[in-house]
C-alpha cells in the first residue's frame, strides 16, 4: 500500500501499534488462562469438594455423633487391567465425625505384572466436601506381580457439618467409588487404544 | 447516527492501479477483495457444507439405513456439516467477508488497519479448511474414515474413541481457522479504535461496525480458551499427557467447561454481525434512522459480557450443583433482555415507517420473525429441569437451527442482496431474491418445526437410524429441505442473471434510507478509497 497518502497512514499507525499489541496479549493471556485452567480446576475441586471430590484430611480429629450415614463401595477396574478389586465389605454404617477404616483386595490375575492407579470420587457430588479421608491406596500407582494380591486400608471420617448444610442434611447415604486404571507411564491414548484393539473403554 | 455531507473524493489515478490477477487475488492487501475472497470461500464451504446435511436429511427421510452402511459414517456427515458451516460458512461470510468489506467504508477508512495481516487471516482460514476435508478422508473410529465427534470434539469419544489421525486432522482445522480469526479480531478492534473519520465518535458509528467491534473481542477472547482446550486435546492423543483423562486424574468434564467457554461466545460471535446488518437494512426500507440507536449498541455489548457468563447451561446434565444450575439458569435468561431490546427496536424502527418490501428486507423481517422463534425455545431450554428432558434431543437441534440456520444464514442472504449492488455494480432481479426468500422461508420452517416435535417425542440427535413411530415428521423435515435446496437454484440464476444482464447499479440504488458513508461512493467503490477524508456531521434532527 505504498501509494497510500502518509497523510492517513502515519499518526493511526503508533497507536494502531499499540492497540494490535495489546489486543494480542490478551489473547495471549487467555490462551494462558486455558492452560492454567487444569491446576485451577483440580484445586479448585480439591478445596472445595466440588463434583464429589472427597477431601483429604491429616488427622482424626473428629468427635463422633449418633447420627449416622450408610456408606456404600464401589469398585470398578478398566477393562485394560487384568485385576479383580473388591472392598471387603459391600457397606458400612459410619457414625458422624467416628473414624472407620475399610479394607479393598486387589489381585492380579493376569499373566505378567502391571501397574494401576486409582481415581475416586463420592456420591452425590454434594457430598465431596464432607467426605475426608485420612488415609488411601488411590493417592499411590501400585505394581502386582501375576497372582499377587494386595489389601489397601482406607481410613475416613464424615464431617458432621454434613447435617448444617441445608443440601445435603436430609442425606442418609453415600457412595464411594473407586476404578482402577492401567497407569499410562506417558503413552499416549490414541496409542492405548489402538494397542488394544477395544478402546480405552471404563465402567464408570 | 451519522450522516457523510462531503462527498469523497477518490482519483481515478489510483483505480487504475489495480494490479495484475495473481498479485490482485492470491497476495491481496485490499479490504474489499480480501472481503470478496471471503464470500467466495464461504459460499464454496457453504455448498459443501450443505451436501453434508444432504446426506444427513436423506438418510433420516425413512426409518432404517438406507444410505450409510456404517452409522459412524453418519456422525462423520453430522460432525463435518457442524464445524463446515460454523467456521468455515457464518464465521468468513459475516466477520472475514461483509466485515472486511462495510467496516472500512462505514468508518470512513481507507482500509483495514493491517493489509498484510489480513491477506494472513485469509489463508489461515482456507488452510484450515483443507485440512478439515483430509480430515474426512483418514482413518478415526476404528473401522471409519473422518472425525464422528460432533463439532464439540468431546473426550473420551475425541481421545480413546479415535485412535486414527482424523481428530488430529480436525483439531489442526480448528488451529489455523482460529488464528486467522484471532488476527482478523486484532485487525478489525485496530481499524476501528484508531481508523475512524474525523468527527465519527464510537457513539456515531454505524450500527454494524459497533456489531463487528463487539464479535472482534468475543474472538478475540474465547478463541485462545478452545485452542488452548485442543491443544490439550492433542497432547493427551499424542503425546501422553491426562488433563481429561481419569487414568491420569484429569477430568472430562473440564473440557467441556473449556469448549463451552469458547463455544457460547461463539454462538454470539456468529449472531452479533447479523444483527447489524438487520439494523441496517430495516433502517434504510423504513426510511428512518434506526429505533433506539445508543440502545442497540449497547444491547450488542450487554450480550457479549453476559455470553460469557453463562456457558454452562450447555452441561446441566454434567451433575452440577443445584446453586450452580441455578445461577446459570438465570444468567442465561437475563441475556433474553438485551436481545428482547433489539427485536423491538427494529420493530419500532419500522413502526410508522415508509416501509419498502425489497428482497432484502423480505430477508430482514423474515429473520425478525424466525429468531424470535429460535430465541423463545432458547428460554425453554435455559430451564436446567426441562433441558434434562431435552438434552440432545431434535429440540436443541430445532432452537440452534432457528437461530443460526435461519437466524444468521437468512441475514448472510439478507446482507447479499442489500449490499451486492454495491459490491459489484450489478443488480440482482428482485423477483429472484423474493422467491428465494419464501422458498427459503417455507422450507427451512417445514424442514426445522416438525424437529421440536420429533424432539419433545424424545427423537436423540446423532443417530443415523430411528424407530418407526418418529417416521413421520421426518420425512416432513426432509422434503423441507429439498424446497430450501431449490431455493438455493434460484439465488445461484439470480446471481448469473445479475452479471450477465449487466444492469448498471446506482451509486445508491436504495434511496434516502440508506444513509451509511459506503453508499456516498461509487458502485463498485474505487480500489481505494476516502484518500480525502470524509466529513461527519451529527444530524439531530432524526
Amino acid at each position: 500500500m505504498t501509494d497510500m497518502p502518509t497523510k492517513r497512514s502515519s499518526t493511526p499507525n503508533r497507536t494502531a501499534s499499540v492497540t494490535a499489541l495489546a489486543c494480542a496479549g490478551l489473547a495471549m493471556g487467555m490462551v494462558g488462562l486455558a492452560f492454567a485452567s487444569a491446576p485451577l480446576y483440580d484445586m479448585f475441586c480439591k478445596a472445595t469438594g466440588y463434583d464429589g471430590t472427597p477431601r483429604v484430611g491429616l488427622a482424626p480429629t473428629q468427635v463422633a455423633m449418633d447420627d449416622s450415614m450408610v456408606v456404600h463401595f464401589d469398585t470398578n477396574v478398566a477393562s485394560t487391567l487384568p485385576w479383580r478389586f473388591v472392598a471387603e465389605t459391600p457397606k458400612i454404617e459410619a457414625r458422624l465425625g467416628e473414624t472407620k477404616t475399610v479394607f479393598f483386595r486387589v489381585k492380579n490375575t493376569g499373566t505378567t505384572p502391571s501397574t494401576g492407579i486409582a481415581t475416586y470420587n463420592v456420591q452425590p457430588g454434594l457430598m465431596g466436601s464432607f467426605f475426608v479421608k485420612i488415609q488411601c491406596f488411590c493417592f499411590n500407582e501400585q505394581t502386582l506381580q501375576p497372582g499377587e494380591t494386595m489389601d489397601f486400608p482406607v481410613v475416613f471420617y464424615i464431617d458432621p457439618a454434613v447435617r448444617a448444610d441445608s443440601n445435603t442434611a436430609h442425606l442418609q447415604e453415600l457412595t464411594l467409588s473407586y476404578t482402577y486404571f492401567a497407569s499410562k507411564n506417558g503413552q499416549p491414548s490414541a496409542a492405548l487404544a489402538t494397542t488394544d484393539g477395544k478402546g480405552a473403554k471404563t465402567n464408570f | 447516527m451519522a450522516t457523510a455531507t462531503a462527498q469523497s473524493g477518490h482519483h481515478d489515478a489510483h483505480a487504475s492501479h489495480t494490479p495484475s490477477f495473481f498479485a490482485r487475488w492470491f497476495l491481496s492487501t485490499n479490504h474489499k477483495d480480501i472481503g470478496t475472497l471471503y464470500l467466495l470461500f464461504a459460499f464454496c464451504a457453504g455448498i459443501i457444507g450443505a451436501f453434508l446435511s444432504f446426506g444427513i436429511r436423506m438418510e433420516m427421510e425413512e426409518p432404517g439405513l438406507q444410505y450409510f452402511s456404517n452409522p459412524g459414517t453418519y456422525n462423520v456427515f453430522v460432525t463435518g456439516h457442524g464445524l463446515i458451516m460454523v467456521f468455515f460458512m457464518v464465521m468468513p461470510a459475516l466477520i472475514g467477508g461483509f466485515g472486511n468489506w462495510f467496516v472500512p467504508l462505514m468508518i470512513g477508512a481507507p482500509d483495514m488497519a493491517f493489509p498484510r495481516m489480513n491477506n494472513i487471516s485469509f489463508w489461515l482460514t482456507v488452510a484450515g479448511f483443507a485440512s478439515l476435508v483430509c480430515s474426512l478422508f483418514v482413518e478415526g473410529a476404528p473401522g471409519t474414515t473422518g472425525a464422528g465427534t460432533g463439532w464439540t470434539v468431546y473426550p473420551p469419544l475425541s481421545t480413546s474413541g479415535h485412535p486414527g489421525p482424523s481428530v488430529d486432522f480436525a483439531i489442526f482445522a480448528l488451529h489455523l481457522s482460529g488464528a486467522g480469526s484471532i488476527l482478523g479480531a486484532i485487525n478489525f478492534i485496530t481499524t476501528i479504535l484508531n481508523m475512524r473519520a474525523p468527527g465519527m465518535t464510537l457513539h456515531k458509528m454505524p450500527l454494524f461496525a459497533w456489531a463487528e467491534l463487539v464479535t472482534a473481542f468475543l474472538l478475540l477472547l474465547s478463541l485462545p480458551v478452545l485452542a488452548g482446550a485442543i491443544t490439550m486435546l492433542l497432547t493427551d492423543r499424542n503425546f501422553g499427557t491426562t488433563f481429561f483423562d481419569p487414568a491420569g486424574g484429569g477430568d472430562p468434564v473440564l473440557y467441556q467447561h473449556l469448549f463451552w467457554f469458547f463455544g457460547h461466545p461463539e454462538v454470539y460471535i456468529m449472531i452479533l454481525p447479523a444483527f447489524g446488518i438487520v439494523s441496517h437494512i430495516i433502517s434504510t426500507f423504513s426510511r428512518k434512522p434506526v429505533f433506539g440507536y445508543l440502545a442497540m449498541a449497547y444491547a450488542m455489548v450487554a450480550i457479549g459480557v453476559v455470553g460469557f457468563v453463562v456457558w454452562a447451561h450447555h452441561m446441566y446434565t454434567v451433575g452440577l450443583s443445584l446453586q450452580t444450575q441455578s445461577y446459570f439458569v438465570f444468567a442465561t435468561m437475563v441475556i433474553a433482555v438485551p436481545t428482547g431490546v433489539k427485536i423491538f427496536s427494529w420493530i419500532a424502527t419500522m413502526w410508522g415507517g415508509s416501509i419498502r418490501f425489497t428482497a432484502a428486507m423480505h430477508w430482514a423481517v423474515g429473520f425478525i420473525f424466525l429468531f424470535t422463534v429460535g430465541g423463545v425455545t432458547g428460554v425453554v431450554l435455559a430451564n436446567s429441569a426441562v433441558d434434562k428432558y431435552l438434552h440432545d434431543t431434535y429440540y436443541v437441534v430445532a432452537h440452534f437451527h432457528y437461530v443460526l440456520s435461519l437466524g444468521a444464514v437468512f441475514i448472510i442472504f439478507a446482507g447479499v442482496y442489500y449490499w451486492f449492488p454495491k459490491m459489484t455494480g450489478y443488480v440482482i432481479p428482485e423477483w429472484a431474491g423474493k422467491l428465494h426468500f419464501w422458498l427459503a422461508f417455507i422450507g427451512a420452517n417445514v424442514l426445522f418445526f416438525p424437529m421440536h416435535f420429533l424432539g419433545l417425542a424424545g427423537m436423540p440427535r446423532r443417530y443415523a437410524d430411528y424407530p418407526e413411530a418418529f417416521a413421520g415428521w421426518h420425512k416432513v423435515s426432509t422434503w423441507g429441505g429439498h424446497i430450501f435446496a431449490l431455493g438455493m437454484v434460484v439465488f445461484f440464476i439470480g446471481v448469473v442473471l445479475a452479471f450477465r444482464s449487466k444492469v448498471r447499479a446506482a451509486d445508491n440504488p436504495w434511496g434516502e434510507g440508506a444513509t451509511t458513508l459506503e453508499w456516498t461512493l461509487s458502485s463498485p467503490p474505487p480500489f481505494h478509497q476516502f484518500e480525502t477524508l470524509p466529513t461527519i456531521v451529527d444530524d439531530h434532527g432524526h
